[in-house]
């Protein structure tokens, strides 16, 4: 499995990274080879074997449905960039 | 050429559960922005998730109710995008193995019973509000309140079974009454507790693909749905009859305008990434458990129907109103317990009862009068206590009276006399002051006999039982 320069920056774009023109090669070449050591995990032949759910063998861990105390606002705010006195704030999402 | 439209619809409705689908912070509507939030549901570095167990149970409720197929063993997944309302990043909802596939909800069409395919429904989690608009809102700035992050939402997907705007809205109501009747969610539409995107397109009748689809988001009520949908289905066939294509495009309703707008930069296609859900172990569903939550399923809608239809012997129009929610449906019933003229009972919840509850905006819950108090009013019509113009009378009194149907009766003075002797007193006098029309009458005007009844009436102030007025003038008329 290889991928191109064009996955990088489309990846890149989703995980809303912005890179330099130059760094584009290196980091192909890098994530290449980091997929191709994961790749060694397809010499194994799972045909037999059950897709593991989760690392832990265990299910059904509930919460029951109950209120607990939530922070205050202040608290909650507390390590925002940007906020009011009741939100946080974030640059424009939408064009008005 | 006939155009045929293709309609399927994402419905997400929010669950009645006290505390958020992974932590104990308040699921309340429209508290004070940014008071219900706690590491978990803010996204913090290191925190984990728990499972609240109602949402499962709520889940296979309406899985049943919905007929569909509930996995045993299913799970969660995250579902990745960057969005300033969704602080970790992603979404934790499910995706290869959702808890209810394959199940149908069954509506009323122009053309009989069908039956709209469901593809899923899965538990997944609500992200915060953002504000825009608001005078108080910077213009390049958005505000974000996290207090809904982390709510529980069923989303449930119907197959692209629909095929009008009105089968639309006729799937959309069935649906809440179903989510209102299990008690799972208030199915309130304006509060966006209950929220819906199409998924529509049309092609020529005949044609068995399916035609370029548009996705429609941002019906906030009914009205906006069907009105939507019109739109929408129009300016396609239109586009296709002046030879243009439909372009995939996710639009926006605005409701103000009446138009539908393409949604800006989303258009490059979802890449969400999905995968199963680390923090979260699989969940079970053991039949002890899915026993106990199957047992404890209310009767449902069409079951309701169609025991009123042949326990009461109802109309269907009747019947229908009547169990359209169950808290109406109980009312009668509790009704009914006391009064058994099942029909009367219906007409007075058609009429004076629904009326009071639309002008005073109140539900049959918060109704002053109890079941009890109603049975009580509509034995003393029957038994000729009193008439069913004083009853009305009764009746607006008791809403804002703590007193018995008796008392209020003999508050009013609106006792009815079926006192025979004192009626004949009356009869006579009408009958000695009258005489045209008891010589009209005698010479085969018997028409004059409503006049009579009327002078009767006026005389007793009202009060006179009118079928005993009525037979003893006949009687003494003919004598």
């Amino acid at each position: 499995m290889s991928v191109s320069v064009k996955d990088v920056e489309y990846i890149a774009g989703l995980a809303k990274l912005r890179l330099k023109e130059e760094e584009l090669p290196k980091l192909t070449e890098q994530l290449n080879k980091i997929l191709n050591y994961v790749e060694h995990l397809n010499e194994l032949d799972t045909t037999e074997v059950e897709p593991l759910a989760h690392p832990l063998e265990m299910k059904n861990v509930f919460r029951p449905d109950e209120l607990k105390t939530s922070l205050s606002r202040e608290k909650a705010l507390a390590n925002a960039p940007q906020r009011t006195d009741e939100y946080f704030t974030v640059p424009k999402v939408v064009r008005r | 050429m006939e155009y045929e439209v293709v309609i399927g619809l994402e419905v997400h409705t929010q669950l009645l559960t006290e505390s958020k689908i992974f932590c104990g912070c308040s699921t309340k509507f429209g508290s004070e922005p940014n008071t219900q939030t706690c590491p978990v549901c803010l996204g913090m570095p290191g925190v984990l998730p728990v499972l609240n167990r109602k949402v499962v149970e709520f889940a296979v409720r309406l899985g049943l109710a919905t007929h569909c197929q509930i996995r045993r063993n299913n799970r969660f997944a995250r579902k990745n995008y960057f969005y300033p309302d969704l602080p970790k990043g992603y979404q934790i909802s499910q995706f290869e193995e959702p808890i209810c596939e394959n199940g149908y909800v069954e509506i009323e069409t122009e053309n009989g019973k069908k039956r709209v395919g469901l593809i899923r429904i899965h538990m997944e989690e609500d992200a915060g509000k953002s504000v825009h608009d608001e005078a108080y809102v910077g213009s390049e700035e958005t505000l974000i309140d996290l207090n809904r992050c982390g709510v529980p939402l069923l989303e449930i997907v119907s197959a692209p079974d629909i095929r009008s705007p009105h089968e639309a809205h006729a799937y959309l109501t069935k649906l809440r009454q179903l989510v209102r009747y299990l008690e799972i969610s208030d199915g309130n539409m304006e509060e966006g507790s209950f929220r819906c995107d199409a998924n529509i397109s049309v092609r020529p009748v005949g044609q068995t693909t399916l035609g370029t689809r548009t996705e429609l988001k941002n019906m906030n009520s009914f009205a906006h749905v069907q009105k939507a949908l019109d739109y929408e289905i129009n300016r396609q066939i239109n586009l296709l009859k002046n030879g243009q294509q439909v372009e995939q495009n996710t639009l926006l309703w605005d409701p103000q305008k009446n138009e539908a707008r393409p949604m800006r930069g989303k258009e490059e296609s979802h890449d969400y990434r999905y995968f199963p859900e680390p923090d979260l172990v699989p969940v079970f569903l053991d039949a002890p458990w899915f026993d106990s939550i199957k047992s404890a399923l209310p009767e449902l809608p069409d079951k309701k129907f169609e025991r009123f239809l042949s326990q009461y012997n109802l109309p269907a129009y009747d019947t229908a109103i009547l169990t359209e929610s169950r808290d109406l449906a109980d009312y009668f019933e509790q009704t009914a317990k006391h009064f058994t003229d099942y029909k009367m009972i219906s007409n007075w919840m058609l009429g004076e009862v629904a009326r009071t509850l639309n002008e005073q905006k109140i539900t049959i819950n918060e109704f002053p009068l109890t079941p009890q108090r109603l049975a009580s009013l509509l034995k003393a019509i029957d038994t000729n206590v009193i008439s069913t113009s004083a009853a009305k009378k009764v009746f607006e009194y008791l809403l804002s009276n703590e007193v018995s149907v008796d008392e209020a009766i003999e508050k009013l003075g609106l006792k009815q006399i079926s006192d025979e002797s004192r009626i004949e007193a009356y009869v006579d006098q009408v009958l000695s002051e009258f005489t045209n029309e008891v010589e009209a009458y005698k010479n085969g005007k018997t028409k004059v006999i409503g006049f009579l009844v009327g002078q009767v009436m006026r005389l007793s102030k009202g009060k006179a039982n009118p079928q005993m007025v009525s037979s003893l003038l006949r009687k003494k008329l003919e004598a």
